[in-house]
């Protein structure tokens, strides 16, 4: 009878700590007043439509997205030739290259980001948007590697040979037959390290320079100053943006498969 | 084996430094339908896979058709490879399976359409040409397999385990599927197989591999009545065989004469079960087990010569477990073996 009576409760209680934030970030963004409030003081579309009117937002926006999207490309384009050879060969130093790879995920990104700072960008005067981008294709690396690791281990290795045998090339054949079947991985890869790189704050902190910011550290910046609706009317936005990637990503290639 | 079509000279394979198969010679003629027979272990499969290209011999030679191929890659040997698994690509139709290499060497258009469609009307898929190989069953996988092999028009088509996938009646099948389509092409096939069964069906002649070299080469027949070594001997379902030294069979307990003379040149004697007399001759044993296989009923003895298996019809009375037993392993009817161990 407890028990019964226990898990709704759990349940409920765990709703409303996962998903109640997300909703009284809502209420506050569709306030009418002028300070971030909950419970909203009057329902107006103002502090959301005010968003797309703030230009610093709209540029680091665009940094934002352009971090996200050629970063994990980078990291794509790093991560599934390594993958490939850790899944394929038994390579001598395997564990550690694992090791290695995934770091930027144990490794505070506080300190990736000092480190960076510090070693890079102060000594040889890195440019920081060059910074930012290295920065962002590491962390999204490890996410790159191992999603397609995944797939790669579920792939079978004599589809290879057997398109070799039928005249492909060694390297025909990784595209023929290997990169087709993996495709799902891949666009998961992606959708991860693309959420992944659009959420990053720790790292970014470190490498903002004039100018040169990424939308979650120009949002900080903003709250420092203005304390308004606006900054959880975007929140909110960008709330949903990741919300319709994640359920468009389920919806057609079955994301949570891979993740 | 005049016209040597596929020929293996001293051929050494290794992995790293595991060596695999050690100085092999094998000559296979044009159109002939070889297995490659042994148990795990015994490098069929790394030949196999050196004849493909996909492993490069640590020394030796590899000539085909009068060339040598000892370093030609593998996607420029014309030699087709049916995986055990089959290796269909998943995320391409049957059709597009079939067409695979066929795209690759510039066909299209309705030149390769007529090539797919008398690939898969030649192995019955007609009907299947749109589907996934997922939606395949096993057998069905296998023959797109084959068709995708076949319509390379391969100098030589290597089979792994062809049939060890399929269930009883597939099996029957496949192997009438093997044989038409070897008939029909004249494709020389070598396939690999642990099941002596398969390799008696359905080769014109048998590679015996044992330990990365070959042990016996021969026809069905040769293999089947004359193994030349316990091994062979074993492989080939002599469940009794001995060891032969001064004319008298080795045993556990000591050296025993034998019925008959012994031929000189033997160094061991095989019998199967068939073979040994039951109810009358110079040794004694006890019935420890009997089963009954339809025709013929199976008898375990316990015996001085250590354990016996006989066989007989089994229209004849049964003995009992336990009864004693008179029996005779007639020299006439025993597989001479040149070879012991």
């Amino acid at each position: 009878m407890t028990a019964r009576l226990f898990s709704p409760v759990v349940l409920f209680l765990l709703l409303v700590f996962l998903i109640g934030p997300f909703l009284i970030i809502i209420a506050a963004s569709l306030s009418s007043g002028e300070t971030l409030a909950f419970p909203p003081q009057g329902l107006s579309l103002r502090w959301v439509m005010k968003v797309f009117t703030i230009e610093s937002f709209r540029d680091s926006f665009a940094m934002s997205m352009f971090l996200a999207i050629f970063g994990t490309l980078a990291a794509l384009v790093l991560g599934i030739p390594a993958a490939y050879a850790l899944s394929r060969y038994s390579l001598p130093a395997a564990e550690t290259v694992r090791t290695i790879v995934s770091l930027p995920i144990i490794v505070p990104g506080i300190i990736v980001g000092l480190a960076l700072l510090r070693y890079l960008v102060v000594p040889f005067g890195f440019n920081i948007t060059l910074a930012l981008f290295f920065a962002h294709t590491a962390l999204v690396l490890p996410y790159a590697v191992r999603v397609v690791s995944a797939s790669l281990d579920n792939l079978r290795s004599d589809i290879e040979e057997a398109a070799v045998l039928l005249g492909s090339s060694r390297l025909g054949a990784f595209f023929r037959v290997v990169m087709p079947n993996v495709r799902g991985g891949i666009l998961a890869a992606f959708i991860l390290g693309f959420v992944t790189s659009f959420n990053q704050v720790p790292v970014s902190l470190f490498l903002s320079g004039p100018g040169v910011r990424t939308l979650p550290i120009d949002m900080l910046g903003y709250m420092e100053t203005t304390y308004d609706p606006s900054i959880a009317a975007l929140s909110a936005l960008l709330a949903f943006l990741s919300i319709g990637i994640v359920f468009l990503a389920e919806r057609f290639l079955g994301f949570s498969r891979y993740v | 084996m005049s016209d040597a079509y596929l020929q293996l000279d001293k051929l050494t394979l290794a992995y790293g430094d595991t060596v695999a198969v050690r100085n092999l010679d094998l000559t296979i003629g044009k159109g002939e339908l070889v297995a490659l027979l042994g148990p795990s272990g015994c490098g069929k499969t790394t030949t196999m896979r050196a004849i493909a290209g996909l492993l490069t011999p640590a020394s030796g030679r590899i000539g085909l058709d009068g060339a040598d191929i000892t370093r030609v890659s593998a996607n420029k040997r014309a030699v087709g490879l049916v995986f055990q698994s089959y290796a269909l690509f998943p995320h391409l139709t049957v059709y597009e399976n079939v067409a695979f290499g066929l795209r690759l060497k510039g066909i299209s258009g309705p030149d390769l359409d007529a090539r797919v469609g008398a690939g898969l009307k030649s192995v019955g898929l007609s009907a299947f040409a749109g589907r996934k190989p997922a939606e395949l069953s096993g057998g069905q996988q296998q023959r797109v397999a084959l068709a995708r092999s076949m319509v390379m028009e391969p100098k030589v088509l290597l089979l792994d385990e062809p049939l060890s996938n399929l269930d009883a009646r597939l099996r029957l099948e496949m192997r009438a599927e093997l044989q038409r389509v070897q008939k029909e092409t004249g494709v020389t096939m070598i396939f690999v197989t642990h099941d002596q069964v398969e390799a008696l069906a359905l080769a014109d002649r048998i590679v015996v591999m044992l330990n990365g070299g070959i042990e016996q080469i021969g026809t069905p027949e040769e293999i089947y009545n004359n193994p030349v070594s316990a091994f062979v001997a074993d492989f080939v379902g002599f469940e009794n065989v001995f060891a032969l030294k001064d004319g008298k069979l080795v045993t556990p307990n000591g050296p025993v004469a034998l019925s008959g003379t012994a031929p000189d040149v033997a160094a061991g004697l095989a019998w199967r079960p068939r073979a040994v007399s039951l109810g009358s001759g110079p040794f004694q044993g006890t019935v420890r087990g009997t089963s009954f296989a339809g025709n013929t009923r199976e008898y375990l003895l316990d015996t001085p010569l250590g354990p016996i298996k006989a066989e007989i019809d089994a229209g004849l009375p049964p003995h009992e477990i336990g009864s004693a037993l008179a029996f005779d392993l007639p020299v006439a009817g025993a597989a001479n073996l040149k070879r012991f161990g």
